[in-house]
């Protein structure tokens, strides 16, 4: 890959084209993480993207390939560090599938309750800095103050506040005792009654709403050839949602709905995720409702000796479809462990979505889909 | 002694009235600030300062120190003297505007017959300080800034202009003496309200402040026009912000809110100051409410707003005062 330069600069000037190239990252207050656009800019005009990636890579795939695979756990959570617990999630269940351990339905019960929360946290902080790259400085700091109950309470579980290693192989690391289900409940209550807040004010502010509505707006066709997953996805009117295309864990015992968009702008996007809130909220009540007692972690041999063959494994993480693609050559070390992010699909799509736009609306989009730069570039 | 004697009033007068305005200038900064990121944190479930004097009434001042000790770093490309001047430029007209000032009916350093003029030309050197320093800097955010800020000053300064003068229509005089005068039984607000509401809106344009703050847009421009600027140029432009917000207030409440009408007080010719300020503090709130409660508009948005709505609406406004004062 070639990068526009200095050079590349010079001859757009002298093309007497009026435009200049705009270094933009990566160290930049709203390319969130260390992505770097280069933008070619005529005036306040974007008519050209180049996002550059890599600056956070460390090698975990790498890592995957030379230790058991049970000490990789830890590895997972920094992938996305905004929304961890899916990432614990799916790399154990890929385990599970593939060695065949049964886990037992109560440490099932503890999972999905830990990333729904998990998954509220996300797009609480999405919330938050998505208003910030719009220029309402207040909105995220009411979105961290409810945040930071969840981390309260997942902390109080799993013992850290944001790269969890609390999944394990054959079920949880730890048990939840009332305490939790006590909190966690308050909290549902305490959510549900903030939403009029963000209402107020966000929603109804004829500015905000005049900065996202049919702004950036990704047609289904985009989505599709991109592979955008997630919300992202969900806001251009496609309803595919892991939980619900191909329930795992026990999603299926759920009630819960998928929400869709209509136009694919900015405004559906924040429709999709406050309202994907809204559900995570719902799934939530019935977990605690229905958790049954019981073990929270099945018998797990130390070396866990992982048949040879290949698997894959997919969930729902709070910005799109995680995928993890396991080969063993029959070790306790995998030969190769592939993870499909969903940021990198959406980041692709952001050149063709936002060339021709302005500059400020290039970072209201940027914003509304969520990117975590690091799990691209992992 | 006779040519001291002979000297005008104005020749002791001014000197005497400038240093008591760059006080008040530095006095107002130092106030603003610490209000502002206290109503800032309070309107966002935090405390704000805290930490240095009772509830961090001294942070501001311990952040000015901190400021003036810094280095001001000049980038290697940039141009190096515009570069300096253009803080100046952005602080020494803010302070102008003060000397015609009527703060109370014995508080005003000299009444000229053009008062409001004199004002607006001084406030509108400001936007050549924004362009200077964008340019200078070398950068290009810095300049994406700066050219934000020339079109969006040229763009309401129109309807400022306007609104203040369907004021002057009414009272028939451009002296702010004259017009605080008019306003003894009724303020001029309750006659203009239309040009009022205008007045306010652009005058937020105009300062630069948020919702309207696309100069210095963050998350879009890193800080825009002052983004390579350290130290204690960095703060002259913050302190030209502060002050233009203070004077864009004072006009307001001169030609709009009664100026130092209020009820009677003790020395009144005096003490009457004690109105003007709670009124110029008080619509400097809004401006701090608005900062922290709306997003910021878009570049195009921002012109729309004042070229289709605001100008036409304060020349209609024009029109209509100006025929029914003829009538």
């Amino acid at each position: 890959m070639t990068f526009k330069n200095e050079t590349e600069s010079e001859n757009l000037e002298k093309s007497g084209q009026h435009k200049f190239l705009l270094n933009m990252g990566p160290q930049h207050p709203s390319t969130h993480g260390v992505l770097r656009l280069v933008l070619e800019m005529d005036g306040e005009y974007v008519t050209g993207i180049d996002p550059v990636i890599g600056y956070g890579h460390r090698m975990h795939e790498k890592i995957a390939e030379v230790r058991p695979a049970q000490s990789f756990l830890p590895n997972t959570a920094r992938m996305d560090y905004v929304c961890a617990l899916p990432y614990n999630h799916g790399y154990v269940s890929l385990l599970e599938q593939m060695t065949g351990i049964e886990v037992p339905e109560r440490a099932e019960y503890i999972r999905v309750i830990t990333v729904e929360l998990n998954r509220l946290a996300s797009h609480l902080l999405w919330l938050g800095t998505f208003l910030l790259d719009l220029g309402a400085f207040t909105p995220i700091l009411y979105c961290f103050d409810d945040r930071e109950q969840i981390l309260d309470i997942l902390e109080s579980v799993t013992g850290s506040r944001l790269t969890y290693s609390f999944h394990r192989v054959g079920g949880v690391y730890k048990d939840i005792d009332d305490n939790f289900i006590e909190k966690s409940r308050a909290f549902i209550k305490r959510l549900e009654k903030r939403f009029s807040v963000y209402d107020k004010l966000v929603t109804g502010n004829i500015i905000f709403r005049k900065r996202t509505e049919g702004v950036g707006i990704v047609t289904s066709d985009i989505a599709r050839r991109y592979g955008i997953t997630g919300p992202n996805l969900r806001g251009s009117g496609i309803s595919y949602d892991v939980r619900k295309a191909f329930p795992y864990s026990i999603y299926s015992k759920f009630d819960f709905e998928v929400p869709v968009g209509k136009n694919g702008d900015c405004l559906d996007r924040y429709y999709v995720r406050i309202n994907e809130m809204k559900q995570s909220l719902r799934i939530l009540s019935q977990a605690l409702d229905m958790i049954p007692e019981g073990d929270i972690r099945a018998k797990v041999p130390k070396k866990l000796k992982i048949p040879k063959g290949q698997s894959s494994f997919s969930v729902e993480a709070a910005r799109g479809e995680l995928c993890y693609y396991m080969v063993s050559d029959g070790t306790d070390v995998p030969y190769r462990l592939k993870a499909r992010v969903p940021s990198y699909g959406n980041l692709s799509a952001l050149a063709e979505i936002c060339e021709g736009m302005l500059l400020a609306d290039l970072v209201a989009v940027m914003g509304s889909f969520d990117l975590v730069i690091p799990e691209i570039d992992r | 002694m006779d040519f001291i004697a002979n000297l005008p009033p104005h020749f002791f007068r001014i000197p005497i009235a400038l240093t008591l305005v760059i006080s008040l200038v530095f006095i107002n900064a130092l106030i603003m600030v610490y209000l502002e990121r206290k109503i800032a944190g309070h309107m966002q479930f935090r405390l704000g300062p805290m930490e240095v004097g009772w509830h961090g009434v001294l942070q501001t001042a311990i952040d000015a120190v901190k400021l003036m000790s810094k280095q001001l770093i000049v980038p290697e490309k940039a141009h190096t003297k515009l570069f300096r001047i253009a803080p100046l430029l952005a602080f020494t007209p803010a302070v102008l505007p003060f000397v015609v000032m009527p703060f109370a009916p014995k508080l005003q350093a000299v009444d000229i017959n053009i008062g409001i003029i004199f004002i607006l030309a001084m406030a509108s050197l400001n936007v050549m300080a924004i362009f200077v320093a964008g340019w200078a800097s070398n950068n290009k955010y810095g300049l994406l800034g700066s050219m934000r800020s020339v079109s969006q000053n040229i763009a309401y300064e129109i309807p400022v202009l306007f609104s203040l003068l369907s004021a002057v229509f009414v009272v028939g005089s451009f002296s702010l003496g004259d017009i605080v005068g008019y306003q003894s039984k009724i303020w001029l607000f309750m006659i203009q309200p239309i040009a009022f509401l205008i007045y306010f809106v652009s005058s937020v344009a105009e300062t630069n402040r948020a919702p309207f703050d696309l100069p210095e847009a963050e998350s879009e421009l890193t800080a825009g026009f002052h983004t390579e600027y350290s130290g204690m140029a960095f703060a002259l432009f913050f302190l030209g912000e502060y002050t233009e917000m203070f004077v864009v207030s004072s006009i307001a409440t001169a030609v709009f809110l009664g100026g130092w009408h209020g009820f009677p007080l003790p020395f009144f010719e005096y003490s009457s100051v004690v109105w003007f300020l709670l009124k110029t503090y008080f619509l400097m709130f809004l401006m701090i409410w608005f900062r922290w409660t709306f997003p910021r508009v878009r570049f195009d948005q921002l012109l729309n707003f004042s070229w289709k709505y605001l100008i036409p609406f304060s020349l209609v406004n024009l029109l209509i005062t100006a025929v029914v004062v003829k009538l």
